[in-house]
């Protein structure tokens, strides 16, 4: 067993209940959901845009959380699917002019098919080594899309500007709101799909692997079947998330989304919580607001600043925003009960 | 009846001069938008500061240092420029945060000098439908002097398309029957510049050029594709490249005892990062054009606009290196928004700084070369066009010719 595989396996809260501990209790999931529905009433577009940012992040954390959380596989690459679908949505929107909308279950089908191919070879790698297949696909992706074959859809280096929608059926609501709501909307569905994902036969295989793949085996659950859906099933809505995120920045380059990106995201899942999914909310409000915070305290060093924030994170709570969850929680039913 | 008359005559005489006197304060009168008041003009910019384009951020450091000697020599007609600069990291959604933040919660006038091409086009189209003038962008993409499409969007640094045709016109005098073969780089940056020579050889293009290579700026070393150009008979060398790679670039050529007529892309052609490195016996009679002084070129040293330069280095920023081109650089732009902002007076609105920006006659900040001017018009929206040939000798390059202008039409 590899060294990573071992973190995942060591985390408490999985193995006691693994149902429950992947979900929010209904009457928090609802405060939270108000609270999404309400906060863009009140604040700027532009806090609005980033809070669009922010769901869509937190839809590309999810889906590396549903891969490493839910079966144990490891990602440095969701870079990579996060691209083609952006590119796969900017593409159908601009040069086949084709609805918004429409476009996203196109980008999650191709990253679908994407992820499952990519899956195939990478069912020999376990761990750390499938870790370093998946960066190397991050990696070959910016420049993949700059390939003069290409051009003529891509856009090359400089990229692809796309429009963004206007409410429809004349709502008075400003681009940025409609948006919001629209990606609120599609957050939900994807939301509920994994968790129900999680709790099916499917969600239970995929745990399974991650905790003996022998035994599952034994148990008769087809491995490379279930550890290649697993890998589509995150790359599909990865390319959601990104077909989402070239919608609300209108542009698409290769250099949004080098391995930087990638990165990102699995501090993302990191920080909110490996196999927790309402985590990856909190994990996505980790990577876009903190590098702000960081770059406040210190210009030339937010690089540094940031490093220190995410140390004393990984240090206090080693379990990320799970383990607050818990720790409230026990707080809570002590209130409750004294 | 008569004292009718008289009456409506003196309505009339009142409102005249009630009209007369209202448009002549409002002429007067000072006019601001977002961002601007009595006491303040807030400036918006967005830098590279992180990830791996991070050595440019000298420039908005230099940019910021400006303004803070500006503002302590009294400001602009009595106001202090705030400078807000953001870190985008290279990242083209990240430079849309950054822009929205710099637009909608910090309320900037105009945004200046953001740097590199994928995030002034990720930015270029929400600022123009603001209109909130995105004034002289830290990148040669030539896109960015579209007057037609986007009126709030202009650039400052020559376009490389205009570098590549001042080479083309020079080679097309001095050697019209060469061989042609090219290194460039495969980002805008490279093809721009590809484009421009291309265009300025014309018809001759296709039978002069005989090899073409293009790297990626990934590589760890483009040794490979020299030996090819090389081996493609060809007599005139191309280095469209980056720093970096230029100074490979030139050691290969040593290497290898090829001596073909080279030219070096403007933006890998400093003394200080690249030809010292390479080795100034293997520069030896390198072509180059150059728009601005060279900080660590001995030649400029008692130069009036250089000496203020070195002054300005030495009481504000004491750690910045002079032989970096960004240092020269980002003086170069904010000394042009410095006037800019001075042309402007008291009509600050965003109107007004477009309309200045594209109004600019024969301006020339101290660190162009003597003889480059800038000059904008509502067409116009290309600053610096002009260029010099120079040809590298013994320890500085040598300028010769005129400055040529490389003008691109739209």
């Amino acid at each position: 067993m590899s060294a990573i595989q071992e973190v995942v396996t060591e985390a408490p809260a999985v193995e006691a209940v693994p149902k429950r501990a992947m979900t929010l209790g209904y009457g928090t999931s609802l405060a939270m959901l108000l609270v999404l529905i309400l906060v863009p009433l009140f604040v700027k577009n532009f806090v609005i845009f980033q809070l669009t940012m922010l769901l869509i992040y937190a839809l590309a954390v999810l889906a590396l959380n549903i891969l490493t959380g839910g079966s144990g596989q490891f990602s440095l690459g969701q870079s990579a699917f996060y691209a083609v679908g952006a590119y796969t949505s900017a593409i159908l929107m601009e040069h086949a002019d084709i609805n918004y909308a429409l476009t996203l279950p196109v980008a999650g089908l191709v990253c679908f098919i994407f992820g499952f191919l990519f899956g195939q070879p990478a069912l020999r790698l376990s761990g750390v080594y499938l870790a370093l297949a998946t960066f190397a696909l991050a990696t070959a992706m910016p420049q993949l899309l700059k390939l003069g074959v290409f051009e003529k859809w891509t856009g090359g280096v400089q990229g692809l500007v796309v429009t963004k929608p206007d409410a429809p059926f004349g709502l008075p609501m400003s681009q940025d709101m409609w948006l919001y709501y629209f990606t609120l909307a599609v957050s939900i569905a994807i939301y509920i799909f994994s968790v129900n994902l999680l709790k099916s036969r499917s969600g239970r295989a995929f745990m399974a692997i991650r905790d003996n793949e022998i035994a599952a085996s034994a148990m008769g659950i087809d491995v490379a079947l279930y550890k290649t859906l697993a890998f589509g099933v995150s790359a599909g809505i990865t390319g959601v998330a990104g077909g989402l995120g070239a919608i609300a920045v209108q542009f698409v380059a290769p250099d949004g989304y080098t391995i930087t990106l990638a990165i990102s995201l699995f501090l993302g899942m990191v920080v909110g919580g490996v196999g927790w999914l309402p985590g990856s909310i909190v994990g996505s409000a980790f990577i876009i607001f903190v590098p702000n915070i960081a770059e406040g305290i210190s210009k030339g060093l937010s690089g540094a600043v940031f490093g220190v924030l995410l140390f004393l994170v990984i240090f206090l709570v080693p379990h990320g925003a799970r383990q607050v969850a818990v720790v409230a929680q026990h707080w809570l039913g002590k209130l409750k009960n004294g | 009846m008569l004292s009718k008359q008289k009456m409506l005559a003196a309505v009339l005489s009142t409102a005249v001069i009630a009209f007369a006197a209202t448009t002549g304060s409002a002429l007067a009168q000072k006019k601001y938008d977002t961002g601007a008041s009595d006491t303040e003009i807030k400036l918006g910019n967005i830098m590279p500061y992180s990830g791996p384009a991070s050595a440019y951020g000298v420039i908005g450091k230099i940019e910021e240092t400006y303004f803070k000697m500006i503002n302590e020599q009294g400001g602009i007609n009595g106001r202090k420029i705030t400078f807000i600069s953001y870190d985008d990291g290279y990242s083209p959604p990240k430079a849309v945060e950054q822009a929205r933040k710099l637009v909608e919660s910090d309320e900037v006038l105009f945004l200046f000098g953001p740097l590199g091409t994928p995030s002034n086009s990720a930015i270029q189209k929400y600022l123009n439908s603001k209109k909130v003038p995105q004034i002289f962008v830290a990148t040669g993409a030539t896109k960015f002097g579209d007057y037609k499409n986007f009126p709030w969007t202009m650039g400052w640094q020559p376009a490389y398309q205009s570098e590549g045709r001042i080479y083309a016109k020079y080679l097309l005098k001095e050697k019209p029957g060469a061989k042609v073969g090219i290194l460039y780089q495969n980002d805008d940056f490279g093809k721009d510049l590809l484009k421009g020579l291309k265009d300025g050889l014309g018809d001759k293009a296709a039978s002069m050029i005989v090899a073409e290579e293009s790297y990626e700026v990934t590589e760890p070393s483009i040794d490979s594709h020299i030996v090819k150009i090389k081996a493609s008979g060809a007599d005139v060398y191309f280095s469209m490249t980056t720093p970096k790679f230029s100074a490979q670039s030139i050691k290969k050529l040593a290497e290898l005892e090829w001596k073909p007529l080279y030219f070096q892309s403007n933006v890998g052609a400093s003394v200080g990062s690249v030809l010292q490195p390479a080795g100034f016996e293997n520069s030896q009679g390198i072509l180059s054009a150059a728009y601005a002084k060279d900080g660590a070129d001995s030649q400029w040293d008692n130069d009036e606009g250089m000496k203020k330069f070195y002054a300005f280095l030495a009481k504000y920023a004491p750690d910045a290196n002079k032989a970096d081109g960004s240092v020269v650089f980002g003086y170069g732009q904010a000394q042009t928004v410095v006037q800019v902002l001075k042309q402007a007076g008291d009509n600050l609105t965003r109107e007004n700084i477009m309309k200045q920006a594209t109004s600019l006659k024969d301006f020339t900040p101290d660190t162009l070369l003597p003889g480059v001017k800038i000059n904008t018009s509502a067409t116009d929206f290309y600053p610096i066009e002009q260029l010099q040939m120079m040809r590298f000798k013994g320890k500085k390059w040598d300028l010769f010719g005129d400055t040529i202008s490389g003008e691109l039409s739209n």
